[in-house]
């Protein structure tokens, strides 16, 4: 099975190493931070023996200066997780900062500077919270160590806090920077002579820490995408042929070329199936000298089109025939005991379709990219999640060197893994060359919601079956979906390891047969991730049904989870793994287990928390769903109220929460919060439908995203205290969410739901 | 193309565009004022949002034409320092995730205090929902207006 982009390896073990930047260093890092004392942090990883296996090249700066500023470079996009908050805190921390005396730059994509900069699959701080702190460790000691010699006193008296080094014992400090110079020129300490705080001692990890950028978002200063400007700069709107594979077959641009503004009018070549994520789709690009000039001649435009093998496609049609397909005997993915001998014994059999609909990202800042190219050169400035994927495609797309592509990232508005594919980078990059001119490249939100890389629409089937004994005895996952891994080789037509992995095959509760199968799918758009992926469809069939099960079996739900997580453990499912493996998120399983007690313990708490089992108001009604992703643990009950129209109301939300270390409980929570209403959007309201090969809903009336009236009211978030390694927040919450919504629903009105997004009146 | 005399933030702004150029294009790509930002084009999200006089407007879907004398404020035209009530509000509850939204959502706050300084929950639902967030920052917008209310 294909590797996925988004599931790749992503570390091991990541430790750091310290140095002092040489001035060749300063020169890759453009100037940015010469002066003064500055260590990079060079990171590498370990295999199982903790020996050293790769060095990758120095990802991380840090400088302080001679008048006692902080300066760290954030080298991982930001799009609303709180990431250039979340990763120098950490090291500001160690280190004993005065946070308002922290300044932070945001790295350019630089992969031989900065390592892979690509942020999605919730693992920024995962990866990193290790490295972070033993860089703010080994600057403190350096510090320590020249405040010490200046003061001839021991350096265990000494210790940091406020940028000051202190001496306990004589009541003296003095700042970092006086002590900037002597640090500069001692040796880098070892690892083994530094020692990290005391979680006793953290003054930022796991307190409450307001992101970086508040004041300049609520004063209209913070620079996104759509944003960045240079002289002379033209915009580009691009009218993109309606169906995947189809081509430009001619063009009449005259009506176009009339309107005031306007002036040029460049074709893209593209349309190839694979679509992949690097290449732009066919279509006329219109660059004019403001954005509503190009929008105005966009739609002048008569475009005529081959549209392609996709011309026919229905995806209401689709749907029907994987609902058939899923019927039949899918290729075997996982296998635990003898389903057919469960199925035979049992006393009662459950089974059931879900259904859930293609969706969009919708970010509210649609896809948009500046390039410029001058002597041979591109420079980019895009809301990107992958800064170094955008190099790469850019400098292909160019037939120039990597070296060649400079990508600065601005803030994204919204990223939820549509800002990690380059395609809308690459057109911008394609029209400066073509045009000679500096272009942006804007997107309409039609462009955004007819040309996304789409969550695919999913068909699962599952059978249960319970025993004479009232036993889950066997568990039968059937799952069609296009494959995220057809975007970039056609002939893939069934789900990746690293899909099934996100709630399928690593099922955890003791069942005695597990079979789960999978069915081909053909992708006729492009398919890529959305915030928790596969987990969405997956979970949320899980969820429900598990929920019908226990009613089955007279069981209170939670219970049931409980009784079915079983003992104490770590799972590894591999060993059941058919023709394939499992991929945990892309960590290795010994690293980051599968355990039973962590789950049983968000369950515990979530219950507790929102009173599971009390009498509520007529009319109201709880519901629960558990999963782990993301390697993540996350409980979630729901309370609802459904009134005579069938107007759902979700009144609280209680989630419990295992990341490991929470580093910034406001941002953990903030991410909750959202998850939730990212969650209660697809659940209730969004779904892209295709006729004609074209998608059919074109803005925010026809794809639908919640708002402030019908969204959930009150968000609880409960989080573990834990000194386990950080796991990641940004997707976990949303999918659990939308089976304890279904669950909470039935609980209230009786009614099963099979279908997203929910319908009652149907 | 035609002349208009538009005001913005207290300032008169000649500018000489489409007629039919929305406002929003005339904000950001015209005069450079950034802060107003672009979402949907059809009214739909709000992310646009600014003050004609004291009304909300969607700067996205309003034609330069139909602005006359009336005075545009925009994000950047509420405070010298971005310390307005509200916008210490937003950032006391820490309200943006990404932001991308939150200067529409400010503006479209902005105008609902000054047409009902003390709005219940239901009148803030109702007058915000206009407003998209695809992050889900809805409840502490929520807070955030209401601790405005309750100071005033």
């Amino acid at each position: 099975m294909n590797i996925l982009a988004p599931f790749q390896k992503k570390s091991k073990d990541v430790s750091s190493q310290v140095f002092k930047a040489s001035r060749r260093d300063f020169i890759k890092i453009g100037g940015m931070l010469t002066g003064g004392l500055v260590l990079g942090i060079n990171f590498f990883s370990c295999n199982e023996k903790g020996k050293k296996i790769s060095t990758l090249a120095p990802n991380v700066y840090l400088r302080i200066t001679s008048d006692g500023e902080v300066v760290i470079i954030a080298h991982r996009s930001e799009m609303g997780q709180g990431i250039r908050t979340s990763l120098p805190l950490i090291v500001a921390d160690e280190l004993g900062a005065n946070w308002s005396k922290v300044r932070i730059i945001q790295a350019e994509g630089d992969e031989k500077t900065y390592g892979s900069q690509n942020t999605d699959g919730s693992f920024s701080v995962r990866m990193f919270y290790k490295p972070m702190r033993e860089a703010g460790a080994i600057a403190k000691l350096l510090l320590i160590q020249a405040a010490a010699q200046k003061w001839d006193v021991p350096i265990t008296e000494c210790d940091t806090e406020n940028s000051q080094v202190i001496h306990k014992t004589s009541n003296k400090s003095i700042g970092f920077g006086e002590l900037v110079e002597t640090a500069k020129n001692s040796p880098i300490p070892a690892l083994k002579d530094i020692k990290l705080k005391d979680r006793t001692q953290f003054n930022m990890i796991g307190h409450q820490t307001p992101i970086i950028d508040l004041h300049d978002i609520v004063s209209g200063k913070a620079i996104f995408g759509i944003d960045a400007v240079v002289e002379n700069m033209k915009i580009a709107v691009i009218k993109r042929c309606p169906t995947l594979g189809g081509k430009v077959k001619s063009f009449d641009d005259k009506k176009t070329l009339s309107i005031p503004g306007v002036i040029k009018v460049i074709p893209i070549k593209g349309g190839d199936i694979p679509p992949t994520i690097e290449k732009p789709l066919s279509g006329v690009a219109v660059i004019a000298e403001n954005t509503w000039a190009a929008i105005k001649g966009r739609d002048a435009l008569e475009v005529e089109w081959d549209l392609g093998p996709n011309a026919q496609y229905d995806s209401t049609k689709q749907l029907e025939e994987l609902t058939q397909e899923v019927q039949k005997s899918g290729t075997l993915r996982r296998n635990r005991g003898d389903f057919n001998k469960a199925k035979a014994g049992a006393k009662q059999l459950i089974e059931h379709t879900y259904i859930a609909p293609y969706l969009a990202h919708a970010t509210v800042e649609p896809p948009n990219a500046l390039a410029v190219i001058k002597n041979g050169s591109c420079e980019i400035w895009a809301p990107t999640q992958h800064p170094q994927g955008a190099r790469d495609a850019v400098a292909s797309a160019l037939g120039i060197n990597a070296e060649k592509v400079k990508v600065n990232v601005t803030l994204l508005g919204g990223g939820f893994g549509r800002k990690s594919k380059p395609d809308f980078i690459v057109e911008a990059a394609i029209l400066a060359k073509e045009s000679g001119l500096p272009i942006k490249v804007q997107w309409t939100r039609e462009d955004d919601l007819h040309h996304d890389f789409f969550h695919a629409l999913s068909v699962q089937r599952i059978v249960a079956t319970i025993d004479q004994d009232n036993k889950l005895s066997g568990w039968n996952h059937h799952i069609a979906y296009p494959s995220i891994s057809a975007t970039f080789d056609a002939a893939v037509l069934q789900a990746a390891d690293g899909e099934l992995g996100q709630g399928a095959t690593d099922f955890p509760y003791n069942v005695p047969s597990i079979k789960v199968e999978t069915h081909d799918a053909k992708a006729h758009l492009r398919i890529g991730w959305l915030r928790s992926v596969r987990n969405i469809p997956q979970v949320f069939a899980i969820g429900t049904m598990l929920d019908e099960i226990a009613e089955a079996r007279k069981m209170d739900p939670i219970a049931q989870a409980l009784e079915l997580l079983g003992d104490d453990r770590s799972i590894t499912f591999n060993e059941e793994m058919v023709n394939g493996t499992y991929t945990n998120y892309g960590e290795n399983i010994s690293d980051y287990p599968w355990e039973t007690a962590r789950m049983k313990n968000v369950i515990q708490r979530v219950a507790k928390e929102a009173g599971w089992g009390k009498k509520l108001s007529s009319g109201s009604a709880l519901g629960f769903a558990a999963h782990r992703s993301f390697l993540t643990y996350v409980a979630c009950i729901v309370e609802v109220s459904v009134d005579s129209n069938k107007k759902i109301s979700i009144h609280n939300v209680h989630y419990a929460v295992d990341c490991g270390t929470a580093v910034n409980i406001d941002r953990v929570k903030s991410q909750f919060e959202g998850g939730a209403q990212f969650s209660a959007s697809l659940a209730l309201k969004s779904e892209i439908t295709v006729k004609n090969g074209r998608v059919v809903q074109n803005n925010y009336d026809g794809y639908q995203i919640i708002r402030m009236p019908e969204s959930p009211k009150q968000i609880h978030v409960h989080i573990i205290d834990s000194e386990a390694k950080p796991t990641g927040v940004g997707e976990p919450p949303v999918p659990p969410f939308t089976p304890a919504l279904c669950n909470a629903i039935y609980a209230a009105t009786g009614k099963r739901i099979y279908k997203l997004p929910i319908d009652l009146t149907s | 193309m035609a002349k208009y005399s538009i005001q913005v933030n207290g300032k008169t702004h000649e500018v000489d565009v489409m007629d039919d150029m929305p406002l929003l294009w005339v904000l950001r790509d015209v005069l450079a004022m950034k802060g107003t930002k672009f979402g949907c084009g059809k009214a739909l999200c709000g992310a646009c949002t600014v003050n004609l006089d004291d009304t909300a407007i969607r700067s996205c879907s309003f034609p330069i034409s139909a602005v006359g004398k009336g005075k545009i404020t925009t994000i950047e035209g509420i405070s010298e320092e971005g310390n307005h009530p509200v916008q210490q509000a937003w950032e006391k509850y820490v309200v943006p995730q990404c932001g991308y939204c939150q200067t529409g959502q400010i503006m479209n706050a902005v105008a609902l205090l000054k047409s009902n300084s003390s709005p219940s929950e239901q009148e803030i639902e109702q007058a915000m929902q206009g407003n998209l967030c695809r992050c889900g920052t809805y409840n502490r917008i929520k807070e955030a207006i209401l601790s405005v209310a309750a100071e005033s």
